[in-house]
């Protein structure tokens, strides 16, 4: 991976994950806040992994807010590099093996 | 734009999944063709981008805030089929790991944000692409375009939804209302984000951007001419 952008793209989602998050706002996003307004906010229901250890962008466990938070944002941005350059990087053996 | 478990019954939800199964399975074998040791890492990059940002929510309005989508932003950077598969990574991972979004919902939102906020964003991006002059600002324009037509239109997906199969009796017209209202102005954030997001890998590998090769081929034919 000899490629600065992606280098620097990766760094720049860790830093904006990790730590910039923590300066996210914390408001409703726009369906929660219609379903809110509207009300039909109380016809959601618990996710089946609402105990899970990551839920809700915090680390089960980690009192500080900002460690937990940015900790879970780690978290996610190194799974989703993980599975997303896995898949592609698998898909795109699997076209040459084709040919 | 996450669904929560609860809001739409289980067979709309289910019907929805399995929409959402056939697009993603056609993106599996469209994005099969286009990537190559170039844009694998790219489209790597992209989802775990999208991942990051969409958990930047920004203010829009008394008491809401937005975050990016990024389908228009994906689908410009590595194609809407590379698209779709981001997008469905990206909320997949989010459901399993955080909590956001319900599991029996996740068909909802990949139909909503994976197939409708890729494919409406690419097609506004192609559209603009092709009013506009061809070159590189142009690209950034039709960027913003794109994000801001991909947002209202996602959470139109989620008004059908609610339309077809909602656990909930209020008007149709009011869901529609606040939700396009709302949503177009999330929309706004969107397209600066997909339009500085895409005009700062144009400033370092304009020869990456899938949105821009179409362009740069006419542009090269037309030096050979001169």
């Amino acid at each position: 991976m000899k490629n600065p952008l992606v280098v620097s793209g990766l760094v720049l989602s860790l830093v904006l994950a990790g730590g910039v998050s923590y300066y996210a706002s914390s408001q409703p996003d726009g369906l929660e806040k219609v379903a809110g307004d509207i009300g039909f906010l109380d016809s959601a229901k618990e996710s089946a992994v609402e105990d899970g250890p990551l839920a809700g962008y915090g680390v089960a466990g980690v009192e500080n807010e900002r460690i937990s938070g940015g900790l879970a944002g780690v978290i996610g941005v190194a799974s989703t590099a993980a599975v997303s350059f896995g898949l592609f990087y698998a898909l795109r053996r699997f076209k040459k093996d084709q040919l | 734009m996450h669904i929560p478990d609860g809001f739409i019954d289980i067979p709309t939800s289910a019907t929805f999944a399995a929409v959402a199964a056939v697009g993603v399975a056609a993106s599996l074998k469209g994005a099969a063709r286009s990537l190559d040791e170039k844009t694998a890492p790219l489209a790597g990059l992209t989802a775990t981008f999208i991942f990051a940002v969409q958990m930047l929510n920004f203010p829009v309005a008394a008491g809401t805030s937005g975050h990016l989508i990024g389908g228009a932003l994906a689908a410009i950077l590595v194609g809407p089929y590379v698209a779709t598969l981001s997008l469905t990574v990206v909320l997949l991972l989010q459901a399993l790991l955080f909590a956001d979004g319900g599991l029996t919902a996740l068909g909802l939102s990949v139909f909503n944000m994976s197939l409708l906020g890729v494919w409406v964003g690419y097609g506004a991006f192609l559209l603009a692409r092709k009013v506009l002059p061809k070159n590189k600002v142009s690209i950034t324009a039709g960027a913003f375009f794109a994000g801001l037509v991909s947002v209202p239109v996602a959470a139109l997906g989620f008004v059908l939804q609610y339309a077809i199969g909602a656990n909930a009796t209020f008007s149709l017209t009011t869901v529609f209302t606040a939700m396009f209202g709302t949503h177009v102005l999330i929309g706004i954030g969107e397209g600066i984000i997909t339009g500085l997001s895409v005009s700062a890998v144009m400033a370092s590998r304009p020869d990456l951007v899938f949105g821009y090769r179409g362009i740069k081929k006419n542009l090269e034919i037309r030096e050979v001419h001169k």
